[in-house]
């Protein structure tokens, strides 16, 4: 068994895996080509973005493909029957792939890392030596058999791929940048490509004609460049700084349309929020870094962290100030507050970072740290934990204010910050593969929501579903099918992407953990799904269904909404659209009624319609009823993407290891059940006009709780009014009394001093020591002169005489003395 | 030469000193003074050749060769001096040249 661990570590992962560090840097250098000469391109700058965007996504194909073929090899290599040739062929066809990809900004970049090769390749081998070393005396996980039977796949590890340069060394701690590829990483590789790839090309039509078009585009390719960095990131320094960098792209983005004070608001917002949340990162890494006996090596703090040679105090408080950062970066309760506000940036950005890639930068880090926080918050134990609670709070938080917002793009955020929650809760109750699916699958359909938001807000000028849509199925059919389908998947009806996610974190709540402990996030979760239910109905109904509301847009009648700003921008931005964008024009001349969006925005859409149809089959579960899915379908998520060594709780790293829910018809069905009950009520509720209406308006309880959710829970006021202000108003006071008794008189204090001792050192100084001395000795000379004037007779017999008596006076000296 | 023979000498030699400083001093003709500080330098001449002869050495000897022969050229740029004194002033009298006086 031993010598199988030793030949899965030495399997070749491939070209592509081994060299995936050039896709940040092509990002990177996107960013500072389209900032170099993009002005100059003007429209076509955004081709720099597409094409590096493109090549990327190739390549993370390319990798996933490799990445399949590494697995796979990895597990025979265990079972000691070497398929070599099925992985050259798979490698083949990987590298064809990336023949394809390759753009001419790419080469420039491929020497460059060639020159970096040498020197990578003696790094990348001890940090492989050691965790093959410290995973060798967990290995025999054959010995212990008892989940031999069951889970046969489980028994081999997958050596991440590893490279590491050193920056610089201080003492023995080196501080590295480098990439760590295992399962999550290569995953979200495709996730961020694809989707970054559809948002460039949808905002090629979205933004046209925008005055800072390539400082948009070059955003966007820094924050490609961040994300992929940061999924890749080798060491938590690494992770920091990415993490930080694709917060600074948030917040330039959000602000792209910065001469309106609410969007530069919301820009400032989201920054200063997700500065809260950064201190507990960096806390958090601060003290990982000191109980992992001063390293920064990823692998190595997770794999000491299993073994049980970090003490669990350590670990609960870096798991704790780690929460800190997921709740301000992934929007979960009680800093979910800038991601709603994050939508004053435009559509495709909200798409991008705020709904499929950035903000589950915060769940994809617990995900990285998975060894720290389940030994920390003891995941595998009987009790509940801060994670799954964090979780659990912001799904029904999230969803509930999901239901009060008129703008379109909002509701979308707080189904996002609820969401997120799912996967926190995912994780909290240890559904590491839930919840990374849910990532997964939440990225493809809530990008195609978003997107398609855009592309509504793209004809009708505006977010406002209540006073500007409605009915807008009969103008653009195309976009409200992909619309639908997303929702679907987004609800969780049966054969759609979301059912699957969703469902495997119900079945995670309801069967791990000791005892039934997590059975409450099972209520949440199942909760949570009607909610978002009801609220995606009652937005399609709005936006899709009923009467045109629009179509009003001579006047000024919509600058008091929570969006006065974006559709001023896009209706100025179609009024001087280019040549290239004629279709355009006469619709943005004359405000007639909205039609179907362009290409551009459609293809997007129907891309990411067909994910969220078919992405919930990667992880069709093999149990339960499903028993007859084949073994080369079932579960084939789980298989790839889950990481397996000692850096990760799985089986044979640690006891009471990782364990993976079955499908369970029961909660599958009530969770499908309660998904149509909310439809079927919104359905009654907004189609039929069925139900108490006007309750608001008569209930004292239900006005209230409307009036908590449309002032969302009084968290804005409680920051800004309470905290905020509360600190700012007496510190302003003590400020402005210490400045002026305190400073003030200390400042006049030392003016007065001053002047007295000046006064001082006039008077007595200047004009007595020194005028004294020097009037004195021109007095002294003066004087003396009179004396002396009276010798010099002009009689030079008297000079003789003197001049004879002093001589013999110093004679007669002279002889005494001597 | 011994000692009671050097001593005559030197007493010549201080009597010579004495009477030229009281010459520089005391007279008032300039020429006077010039030619009482011959005096006080010949005084020097016997005092350097007594000694020189006391020692058995002509270095004495030859030091007061010099000491006459500088003297001669003080007593010449002297002796202008006076002379154009009286140029200007029809008079050699010092206590009448006293344009240095302060």
């Amino acid at each position: 068994m031993f010598a199988a661990e030793a030949a899965a570590g030495h399997v070749d992962p491939g070209f592509l895996l081994e060299h995936a560090y050039v896709v940040p840097l092509v990002m990177a250098a996107s960013f500072g080509l389209t900032l170099a000469i993009g002005k100059r391109l003007g429209r076509h700058a955004s081709w720099i973005g597409i094409a590096s965007i493109g090549f990327c996504f190739l390549f993370a194909v390319g990798a996933n493909v490799q990445w399949y073929d590494y697995v796979h090899d990895s597990e025979h290599a265990a079972e000691a029957e070497a398929h070599a040739d099925e992985a050259e062929s798979h490698g083949a066809e990987a590298e064809s792939h990336e023949e394809e990809g390759h753009e001419d900004e790419a080469e420039s970049h491929e020497d460059e890392a060639e020159s970096h090769e040498e020197e990578a390749e003696e790094h990348s081998l001890a940090p492989a030596a050691e965790g093959e070393s410290a995973v060798g005396p967990m290995a025999p996980v054959a010995e212990e058999g008892g989940h031999g039977e069951e889970e046969a796949h489980l028994e081999f590890e997958v050596q991440p791929v590893q490279k590491a340069w050193t920056w610089w060394t201080n003492g023995t701690v080196e501080f590295q940048a480098g990439m760590l590829l295992d399962g999550m990483a290569v995953m979200m590789l495709f996730v961020v490509t694809l989707i970054s790839l559809l948002v460039h090309v949808f905002s090629t039509d979205y933004v046209a004609g925008d005055r800072r078009y390539t400082h948009y585009f070059a955003f966007l390719s820094l924050f490609s460049a961040a994300m992929l960095g940061f999924v890749m990131s080798q060491n938590t320094l690494q992770l920091i700084t990415m993490w930080e960098l694709v917060g600074v792209c948030s917040f330039a983005l959000i602000g792209h349309w910065w001469e309106e004070k609410p969007n530069s608001d919301a820009a400032l917002k989201a920054f200063l929020t997700n500065r809260v949340g950064d201190v507990g990162l960096l806390v958090g890494m601060v003290i990982l870094f000191f109980a992992a006996g001063q390293t920064f090596d990823i692998i190595e703090i997770n794999t000491l962290a299993n073994a049980g040679d970090i003490t669990h105090t350590a670990l609960l408080v870096a798991s704790l100030c780690l929460i800190a950062a997921v709740m301000s970066k992934s929007g979960q309760f009680i800093l979910h507050t800038w991601l709603p506000d994050a939508m004053a940036g435009p559509t495709p950005v909200s798409a991008l970072i705020h709904a499929a890639t950035m903000v589950v930068a915060g769940v994809f880090m617990v995900a990285r740290m998975y060894g720290v926080f389940w030994n920390g918050l003891v995941i595998g134990g009987s009790s509940v934990n801060a994670l799954a609670v964090v979780g659990g709070i912001t799904v029904l938080g999230g969803a509930g204010l999901a239901f009060v917002q008129s703008d379109i793009k909002k509701v979308l955020a707080y189904s996002t910050v609820s969401q997120l929650g799912y996967m926190v809760m995912a994780l909290g109750v240890g559904a590491w593969t839930a919840a990374m699916f849910h990532l997964f699958t939440h990225a493809f359909f809530k990008a195609g929501l978003f997107l398609g938001s855009g592309s509504v807000a793209h004809a009708v000028h505006s977010f406002d579903m209540k006073k500007d849509m409605g009915g807008m199925k009969q103008f653009m059919p195309k976009t409200f099918w992909t619309f639908a389908v997303c929702t679907a998947a987004l609800i969780g009806i049966f054969p759609f992407a979301g059912f699957w996610s969703k469902d495997e974190i119900l079945a995670g709540a309801s069967q791990l953990g000791g005892e039934g402990s997590y059975t409450a996030f099972l209520v949440v979760g199942s909760l949570g799904a009607l909610m978002t239910a009801a609220y995606m109905t009652r937005c399609i109904y709005l936006t899709f269904f009923g009467e045109f509301r629009g179509g009003h847009h001579g006047e000024v009648s919509h600058g008091t909404e929570d969006h006065p700003v974006e559709e001023d921008h896009l209706a100025a931005d179609s009024g001087h659209g280019d040549d290239l964008e004629a279709a355009h024009d006469p619709h943005a001349g004359d405000h007639g009624d909205p039609h179907e969006s362009g290409p551009r925005i459609l293809v997007p859409l129907y891309i990411l319609a067909a994910l969220a149809v078919v992405a919930g089959f990667t992880n069709i579960p093999k149990s339960g009823v499903l028993d007859w899915v084949p073994d080369g379908v079932a579960l084939q998520f789980e298989h790839l993407f889950e990481p397996k060594g000692g850096y990760f709780p799985t089986a044979g790293a640690i006891e009471g290891a990782l364990s993976h829910p079955e499908f369970d018809i029961v909660i599958a069905l009530v969770s499908t059940v309660l998904g149509l009950l909310g439809i079927g009520l919104a359905y009654a509720w907004y189609f039929k006009g069925l139900g108490p209406h006007g309750i608001t308006s008569r209930n004292r309880l239900a006005r209230a709780g409307h009036t908590l959710l449309v002032n969302k829970y009084y968290f804005d006021h409680l920051y800004t009014g309470v905290i905020a202000g509360g600190f700012k108003g007496p510190i302003a006071r003590a400020a402005n009394w210490f400045n002026q008794k305190g400073l003030d008189g200390v400042v006049n204090g030392v003016g007065k001093g001053a002047v007295a001792g000046g006064r001082f050192v006039y008077d007595q100084i200047d004009q007595r020591v020194v005028d004294g001395a020097v009037n004195g000795a021109g007095a002294t000379a003066e004087g003396g002169g009179q004396v002396f004037r009276t010798m010099q007779t002009g009689k030079v017999q008297q000079y003789g005489a003197i001049l004879f008596a002093a001589t013999v006076v110093l004679a007669g000296v002279f002889i005494v003395v001597v | 030469m011994d000692d009671v023979m050097l001593n005559q000498f030197l007493l010549l030699s201080a009597v010579l000193f004495c009477a030229g400083v009281y010459g520089v001093l005391a007279k008032r003709n300039a020429v006077i003074v010039l030619m009482s500080i011959e005096l006080i330098l010949n005084a020097v001449n016997i005092n350097l050749v007594a000694f020189g002869a006391h020692n058995g050495t002509v270095a004495g000897a030859v030091f007061a060769l010099f000491v006459i022969a500088v003297a001669a050229a003080e007593v010449g740029v002297g002796l202008a001096i006076v002379l154009l004194i009286y140029r200007n002033r029809r008079s050699v009298d010092l206590d009448e040249v006293a344009q240095m006086k302060g």
